[in-house]
């Protein structure tokens, strides 16, 4: 009797954890329906909706996480708690998740999110990989995602409620080839992470537009994940080959090394890098090598469409000073396009939050115009910027899509 | 010929850092017998404290470097404080532990690691940002046999065998070495003899602390990119050359550091594509050779 | 007539019948949602992944930490299986089980053919050393996973049928424990706990010890396979960095926080520490450095594992059922503090 009794008390205990952390939620869409309904008959309860936010604020990839959330946290102040739908207010909440960068707890995040807090859009994972794995429950659970960075192409292909706010590897690889091409570089060197999607994406698109283009890859390096922080040999061997330019598709936390130890070897070509080098701690970090260092981005900070004033001048007074990113403007502009189809949609479920972000047209954001395509990806343009001796950058050229 | 010196010379670089680091690791190792996975953390403390600590002194920069004596105080402050955060991780969370089986310490230690990496994440004034490590020692570039060497290189390469042969000497000469010596055979027996084990185990930690941000220090004057979590993989690569160099043996420690980072620059120089892969086929291979490590003597077991 | 060791025997199998209906009617009740099911998949996995380690550091005192290595074989063989050879996305529904199970049964050939190779250099190796090699293996195969194009590179591999449900994983994990249970009190298991408490004096027993080492890199390599079948299933998507080092110590951790040489607290150290740090979700940027916190607590304060090394009743064999005398007499480890973990 006393072995059953233990198992009992085991299972009671098992179920306890389940039941303590269990907060009464809405169960998504029906409990919306009736909400919607109930504001239709003039109802004088509103519910609150919810957006999930997912970002990595733990993990090594925590940096990205922080300026998501600050990114997120200037809608929220726009929006004051509230947003306004044809005429009513209704209470809004952000709910930030931390996804630790692992795949493995974003599907974890998306569930909670879904079925739990009942939200109605998701904004996030800014990684692919996060997104690729997590996004077919979102799918299945007609939740609508827009992801903030995740560029890989196969991440919109999952379903049609999977959106993203950044353009895709390809066209980013073929901007920053067209740029190279274009300025006269005719030989090109790559140093890449292979452990890395964004970074061999973002090489393979190089290469065969650069290619394509006329141009020579004349060597390319790699090297194994982001914990390797000494690239000398393989710049080394890049350096030997005489290119003339440099393209270096990497993350944030391997650029700036890689930057200075290239010129540490003695490699004077100019830097080609990818988006995520739009950030102040590039400069920061590379010092006096980061002039003259070129970087496809997102979106100027210079830029002076209103959009673009308003978003960087509320982010920096928020923010004590700090300067937006590209991962905090994708996050802002994803968060606006929910804020906007939330605004537009018939009725206030998934379903008509997903269709409207599909219709999104001409939305003004800090980056431009923004229209939704049909492959759920933004048509948007790129901008070329260079960094000054002083590490701030400056916009050189625009880029739109063919 | 020159590209096959440069190449050694940033293998020496990169070994450098590994050896000091390991140095840490199979002090700990030989005293206590405990892996201090927290290890590599401690070179993170070290390197991000001295970013604090160099803010501190920001007044007596000049022209972006500081005068020697500064520097010296930084690093000899940088070193007491990552120090004293080895004994006192020690004595909250190893001390207990000690007469239990090693894994249980070693999980602990996982345990204390993550804990140094996400509490100074949490908090609001450190945080997630990578930083620019200030430079402290002034850059020279010499030529030599048509490769090229810092200053800075220079320094660490000899600091790593300067401390490693000052370890050795200290372990071996020295009145405390004796003790530490003793303690590592039998800690009961040396606490018969009327050795102060607490103490010596605590002055263990602080070495390898210390050493842990002069690593610290050194990795990121070469490297200088600072963060919360740049000590875990750097950790387990100094692990494991402390392991391959034979675990316990000063010495082995320094050598196998060495080979580690020689090792991986030359295979990443044959070939980068398959160059991490090769870097551990390369250790599997060494082990297979010698079981207890390059240094290390198979032991006897009595039944 | 034999009823009443039929239900003796089959017991476990209601528990687990009768917490998957359980389950099953508090998610129709609204109680339990999705993301307590997602969990509750998770834990199923990491329950396998720490019982199967457990097997190789717990009960045969070998010392492995890439462990996440045989997981990520098995999950891409499984995956090879059901999305590239079979096109499971597009198959009836029918054929979905028996594919589904060849994968899963190839994922974990593969990593038991890998296992059994690991197991030879723990015959000449030991402890730490053994250990780098486990280690440097997982970053090996992490390494060449990452360069194959057909199975995505980098990227990893997408489009995984979406085949793991909780009642295949509460299936297989309990096959596990059944298979683990069984082993550990037949003559296998006697030889695994006498390598671990004196492999010297287990080989002067006459104990093949080579043998024994090998069989149990290898079936545990198999039930880990497994385990990264479901794991490929479920996440419909994997990519080479997910199984690295970090989640082989995830394992461990799991595995000695629940107690070393215990099925019991291979389960319940898995299933409390794969929810802790989703219990803390309120915490939001402090949440790991709490769970770290939480994790040295229990250690010092449970250093033999949160179940001390003890087994529920069902994870055991009553003594009188067996020939001997108990096999898990508690040492005092005061005098040889190698002897447990060697």
């Amino acid at each position: 009797m006393r072995k059953y009794l233990s198992l009992v008390l085991a299972l009671c205990m098992a179920f306890g954890m389940f039941a303590c952390t269990s907060t009464p939620a809405t169960t998504g869409p029906a409990a919306k329906d009736t909400a919607t309904t109930d504001t239709a008959a003039g109802a004088p309860a509103v519910e609150t909706l919810k957006i999930g936010v997912v970002c990595p604020i733990s993990g090594t990839s925590a940096i990205a996480g922080k300026y998501i959330t600050h990114g997120v946290e200037v809608v929220e102040q726009e929006l004051g708690g509230k947003i306004n739908i044809k005429g009513t207010d209704y209470p809004v909440q952000f709910i930030y998740m931390d996804n630790e960068a692992s795949e493995e707890k974003t599907t974890n995040v998306f569930q909670k999110l879904i079925e739990e807090e009942g939200v109605i859009a998701i904004v996030g994972p800014d990684m692919s990989k996060c997104a690729l794995a997590a996004g077919s429950i979102a799918q299945n659970a007609g939740c609508p995602v827009v992801c903030t960075f995740a560029t890989n192409t196969a991440v919109t292909e999952i379903g049609d409620y999977i959106f993203r706010a950044c353009f895709i590897d390809p066209f980013q690889g073929q901007v920053a080839a067209t740029y190279c091409w274009n300025t006269g570089y005719k030989t090109a060197a790559i140093l890449f992470n292979n452990a890395d999607a964004y970074a061999t994406g973002l090489t393979d698109a190089f290469i065969s537009s650069f290619k394509a283009l006329g141009g020579t890859i004349v060597a390319s390096e790699e090297y194994s994940g982001s914990d390797v922080k000494d690239y000398n040999v393989q710049l080394t061997k890049l350096a030997a080959n005489n290119p003339e330019c440099l393209f270096l598709p990497n993350l944030l936390g391997e650029m700036p090394l890689q930057i200075q130890q290239a010129r540490a070897v003695g490699m004077t070509c100019p830097i080609v890098c990818g988006d995520s080098a739009d950030t102040p701690e590039v400069a920061s970090v590379a010092g006096a090598a980061v002039e003259g260092v070129v970087y496809v981005s997102a979106f100027s900070a210079e830029s002076t469409a209103d959009a673009a004033v308003k978003f960087v001048q509320a982010y920096i007074a928020q923010h004590d000073g700090e300067s937006p990113n590209s991962n905090a403007e994708l996050a802002y502009e994803a968060t606006k396009m929910v804020v906007y189809a939330l605004q537009n949609a018939p009725e206030l479920t998934r379903t008509s939050v997903r269709d409207t972000l599909a219709t999104i047209s001409n939305l003004e954001l800090p980056s431009g115009l923004i229209t939704v395509g049909a492959d759920r990806n933004p048509i948007k343009g790129a901008v070329i910027m260079e960094y000054d001796a002083a590490g701030v950058s400056h916009f050189v050229t625009a880029v739109n899509p063919s | 010929m020159s590209t096959f010196l440069q190449y050694l010379i940033y293998g020496l670089q990169l070994g450098s850092v590994y050896a000091l680091l390991a140095l840490g690791y199979t002090m700990v190792y030989g005293i206590v017998g405990m892996i201090n996975f927290a290890h590599g953390d401690f070179l993170m403390i070290g390197a991000l404290g001295t970013f604090f600590i160099a803010k501190l002194f920001t007044s007596f920069n000049i022209d972006g470097t500081y005068p020697m004596l500064i520097v010296a105080v930084i690093i000899i402050i940088a070193m007491l404080g990552t120090g004293a955060i080895g004994v006192g991780v020690e004595a909250i969370a190893y001390r207990p532990l000690r007469n239990k089986p090693r894994m249980i310490a070693l999980i602990t230690a996982v345990g204390v690691s993550m804990f140094l990496e996400n509490f100074p994440r949490a908090l609001p004034f450190i945080g997630p940002n990578p930083r620019s490590f200030p430079t402290l020692f002034k850059t020279v570039r010499y030529s030599f046999l048509g490769a090229s060497i810092t200053s800075t290189q220079i320094i660490m390469i000899s600091l790593a065998v300067v401390v490693m042969v000052g370890l050795y000497l200290l372990v071996n000469k020295s009145k405390i070495g004796a003790q530490m010596r003793a303690v590592s055979m039998d800690k009961d027996a040396a606490a018969l003899m009327g050795i102060n084990v607490n103490r010596v185990i605590s002055i263990t930690f602080f070495i390898g602390g210390a050493l842990a941000a002069v690593a610290g220090i050194c990795y990121a004057s070469v490297y200088p990119q600072v963060e919360v979590y740049m000590g875990s993989w750097l950790g387990t690569k100094s692990f494991i050359a402390a392991v391959l160099g034979g675990i316990g043996d000063i010495r082995g420690a320094m050598l196998g550091g060495f080979i580690m980072g020689i090792s991986e620059i030359f295979a990443t120089a044959v070939n980068s594509t398959f160059g991490y892969a090769v870097g551990f086929i390369i250790l599997i291979v060494i082990l297979l050779v010698k079981p207890a490590g390059i240094m290390g003597k198979l032991t006897k077991e009595k039944v | 007539m034999n009823w009443k060791k039929l239900v003796k025997t089959a017991y476990p199998a209601v528990i687990v019948v009768a917490i998957y209906l359980l389950t099953m009617l508090l998610l129709k009740g609204g109680l339990l949602n999705k993301y307590y099911i997602q969990v509750m998949m998770f834990a199923g996995i990491n329950i396998m992944m720490t019982a199967s380690l457990n097997l190789i550091n717990g009960f045969t005192g070998q010392f492995c930490i890439g462990h996440a290595g045989f997981m990520s074989l098995g999950a891409y063989g499984a995956a090879i299986i059901t999305t590239m050879v079979f096109n499971g996305k597009n198959i009836p529904v029918l054929a979905q089980t028996p594919v589904f199970l060849l994968g899963l049964f190839v994922g974990g050939c593969v990593a038991a053919f890998v296992g059994a190779l690991i197991g030879l250099p723990s015959l000449k190796l030991k402890g730490d050393y053994l250990a780098i090699v486990t280690l440097a293996f997982g970053e090996i195969v992490r390494a060449i996973l990452r360069l194959i194009k057909p199975i995505g590179a980098a990227r990893g591999m997408i489009g995984i049928p979406n085949y793991s449900t909780i009642a295949w994983i509460l299936l297989f994990m309990t096959l596990t424990l059944y298979l683990l249970k069984n082993l550990i009190y037949s003559p296998y298991g006697r030889a695994f706990i006498a390598i671990r408490d004196n492999e010297i004096a287990a080989d002067v027993m006459g104990i093949d010890t080579t043998k024994y080492k090998i069989t149990a890199f290898c079936i545990a390599a198999f039930i880990a396979g497994v385990a990264g079948g479901l794991y490929a299933h479920l996440l419909a998507f994997i990519q080479p960095d997910s199984f690295s080092f970090v989640k082989s110590s995830d394992f461990l951790v799991f595995m000695y926080a629940g107690g070393s040489g215990s099925l019991t607290g291979s389960i319940v150290g898995a299933a409390l520490l794969t929810m802790l740090p989703e219990v803390l979700r309120f915490l939001s940027e402090w949440r790991i450095a709490v769970y770290a916190a939480i994790l040295v607590l229990v250690m010092l304060y449970r250093s033999d594992g949160l179940v001390g090394g003890k087994e529920l009743p069902f994870m055991r064999i009553r003594r009188k059922e067996l020939y001997e005398e108990p096999l898990f007499v508690r040492k005092a480890t005061k005098k040889h503090p190698s002897a447990q973990d060697r």
